[in-house]
């Protein structure tokens, strides 16, 4: 019944409001879903960060008071930002999660490029059941597998067993509670957001412009450099973007496999909110991060325009 | 079909000292079982303008290929310049190559797509720069130098496609399709164009075609394709006149084929007797046939002319005018035959209204001259 309602509002007649139409309807429900799960929570967040912290429930004062009989008052605090300039703790942390997210989008470059590059240049019966491969972990719970990871890394752990039962090593590596756990952790988790955007690009990549090439003298490793690189570079920038943007944010690896030494905003952020209990500080510390995370998605959009001009 | 090309005195293919620019020694090419090119031997001179002719899935962009280097024959050898080339990588080929679908670098504009070849092969930039304003006037896009290829109209890609592969000034330029993608108009003015670009350079062009037409109008040479064997190879007056075996007449251009036999050879023809002809038939010929043997005739409708009624000659036919087709600058006739053959004869309007036009149901008597048909042994 809905539906034909909603249909009875695409064929549109002439007396129909220009809102009500179709178009309007089908452009509206994202715009609806942003509007409903990301920008009303995040005023909220944006709300209780220009709070002040109180031991109450929920613990903080509300913005708008009544001070005495009908008089109301609006309380801006900014404290909270002031306070993440002062802790070098706070910079330090965004310093930290801003390296590891670099590196570790690097490191699934390195590794996810060739993979996607294999798997798109690849017989056709071969290519769905690689990337089957590739989805395959998300079938068990990233929890799960973050905390396999455990169980492979930790000094008694099974590459320290294999290292040292093929004699390559007397006593275990320490990796556990190091960065390189966590980077081990956040390439493991993130490789596939970064192959399949990548396979996206290259599988759809003319391979007669590759012919032309060569057939104009160019050698087959400049080819890749002159040809295939630039044009797999919106699949390069998006793949980037889905590693980087959720690594930023990430919590739950460098808690489980990073140590003391791995100063992250996202766990930091969790301490804020659930350990110290103070949620203007924490929600101040959620609204520098959005805000962070926005330069690259703008850059992102302004080389997705460049590109929709070229393809 | 008119001819573009000025006929020289002496075809290179004729001379027999010289060496060919391309020879290719019996190759084959196998996808799997199939057998895409079977066993083709050809040779292509200096300055030839040679097409493949031949429908969809003949072998010719396959030979096409082998010739650029993107296939490896699975049999045979392929001399570029008289050097071995068959297993030499494209990039090392003294070749250049127009692709069907242009591919043109998407990421570059005109002016770098032309670039591309010169500065793998290092040229220094002022010359390169000479180079490619030299190309672009060459085909006339002067003014999209910084154009990207997705705001060019299709034919402006065709031209920088071609500028591509002529800037690096190639012995040999392989066209695939070069102007299937354009409007009839456009292919008409094109093929011009190619054939005098092709004689101010001095190059050898070998183009891949499927449009008869297209190959008559621009080659200097004509190899006719069917399933990855050579039908003929031949200047396309010989191609049109002198067709060899019954694909080739039957593909290039109509003609009326009378199978028969051969009842005496004479010094200078051959006289078959044909019963879908309904008589004698009198050709033409230089090689001999033995008395018996299984022979077509080929006829083409245009050598058919009108007369008033058989005089007992061999070349004549009588039937019955089924189906008349106007095309504006000729007319065709289908024509019913007694023995049940069905055969076409045109005829040129030459006046506006005829006075009196032929009719349906209107018996003709049709006559051709024993030295404008041919005999095909197949």
């Amino acid at each position: 019944m809905a539906i034909e309602q909603l249909w009875g509002a695409g064929r549109m007649t002439p007396s129909t409001p220009k809102w009500l139409r179709g178009r309007t309807l089908i452009i509206g429900v994202p715009w609806l879903w942003l509007g409903l799960f990301f920008l009303l929570p995040f005023l909220f967040i944006l709300k209780i960060s220009l709070s002040e912290a109180a031991l109450a429930q929920p613990p903080y004062l509300d913005l708008i008071r009544e001070v005495s009989d009908g008089l109301m008052t609006i309380k801006l605090n900014f404290g909270n930002y002031l306070f993440l300039l002062e802790d070098p703790l706070y910079l330090q942390a965004l310093w930290g999660s801003v390296k590891v997210a670099t590196i570790s989008t690097l490191l699934c470059l390195l590794l996810g490029y060739p993979m996607a590059y294999a798997i798109a240049k690849s017989p056709n019966h071969w290519r769905l059941p690689l990337l089957m491969l590739v989805i395959l972990p998300f079938w068990t719970s990233f929890l799960i597998r973050v905390y396999a990871w455990i169980g492979i890394l930790k000094n008694n752990g099974l590459l320290n067993q294999w290292l040292m039962s093929i004699g390559l090593i007397d006593t275990p590596l320490e990796i556990m509670h190091t960065p390189v756990a966590v980077y081990i952790g956040v390439v493991y988790s993130y490789l596939p957001f970064m192959v399949l955007p990548l396979y996206a690009t290259l599988i759809r990549l003319d391979d007669t412009l590759l012919e032309a090439a060569s057939d104009l003298g160019c050698k087959p490793w400049k080819q890749f450099l002159k040809i295939t690189w630039p044009l797999s570079m919106p699949g390069v920038l998006a793949g980037a973007m889905l590693v980087f943007i959720p690594v930023m944010g990430e919590f739950v690896i460098p808690d489980l496999l990073g140590g003391p030494e791995t100063l992250m905003i996202g766990k930091l952020m969790w301490t804020e909110f659930f350990s110290n209990k103070d949620w203007p500080l924490a929600s101040a510390l959620a609204a520098v991060l959005l805000c962070v995370l926005i330069i690259p998605f703008v850059l992102l959009r302004h080389y997705e325009r460049r590109s929709e001009e070229v393809l | 079909m008119a001819q573009l090309r000025s006929s020289t005195p002496l075809e290179s293919w004729q001379a027999p000292e010289g060496e060919p620019v391309i020879r290719v020694e019996s190759v084959t090419k196998k996808f799997g079982d199939v057998y895409a090119v079977d066993d083709i031997s050809l040779s292509i001179h200096q300055g030839e303008f040679f097409s493949l002719l031949g429908s969809s899935g003949c072998g010719k962009t396959t030979l096409l290929r082998m010739l650029a280097g993107f296939e490896t024959p699975s049999a045979g050898r392929i001399f570029i310049d008289g050097v071995d080339m068959t297993h030499t990588p494209p990039y090392e080929r003294p070749i250049n190559m127009m692709f069907q679908s242009y591919a043109l670098f998407p990421h570059m504009t005109v002016e770098d797509n032309i670039a591309f070849g010169l500065k793998q092969e290092g040229m220094p930039s002022s010359e390169r720069k000479e180079r490619i304003q030299e190309m672009m006037a060459l085909v006339q896009i002067d003014a999209l130098a910084k154009r990207k290829p997705h705001q060019l109209s299709g034919g402006q890609r065709q031209r920088v496609a071609l500028a591509r592969a002529l800037a690096k000034q190639p012995k040999i330029l392989l066209l695939d399709e070069p102007l299937g993608a354009l409007d009839k108009k456009l292919r008409e003015k094109t093929q011009f164009e190619l054939v005098n670009i092709q004689e101010r350079l001095g190059m050898t062009f070998v183009i891949v075609t499927h449009d008869q037409e297209e190959a008559m109008t621009m080659s200097s040479r004509i190899a006719l394709m069917h399933d990855g064997r050579i039908e003929q190879i031949d200047p396309p007056r010989r191609m049109y006149e002198y067709p060899s075996t019954r694909y080739a007449a039957s593909f290039i251009g109509t003609v009326n084929l009378f199978s028969g036999y051969v009842v005496s050879q004479e010094d200078d023809h051959v006289l078959i007797q044909s019963e879908e002809a309904g008589g004698l038939l009198q050709v033409k010929h230089s090689q001999p046939l033995v008395a018996g043997m299984e022979v077509t005739v080929a006829v083409r409708p245009e050598k058919c002319r009108l007369m008033a009624e058989l005089t007992g000659a061999p070349n004549q036919i009588k039937g019955i005018i089924k189906e008349i087709a106007y095309l504006g600058d000729v007319s065709i006739y289908h024509v019913d035959l007694p023995s049940g053959k069905r055969v076409q004869f045109t005829q040129s309007n030459i006046q506006a209204l005829a006075e009196q036009p032929l009719t349906w149901e209107q018996e003709v008597c049709l006559a051709w001259q024993s030295n404008s048909c041919g005999v095909l042994e197949e």
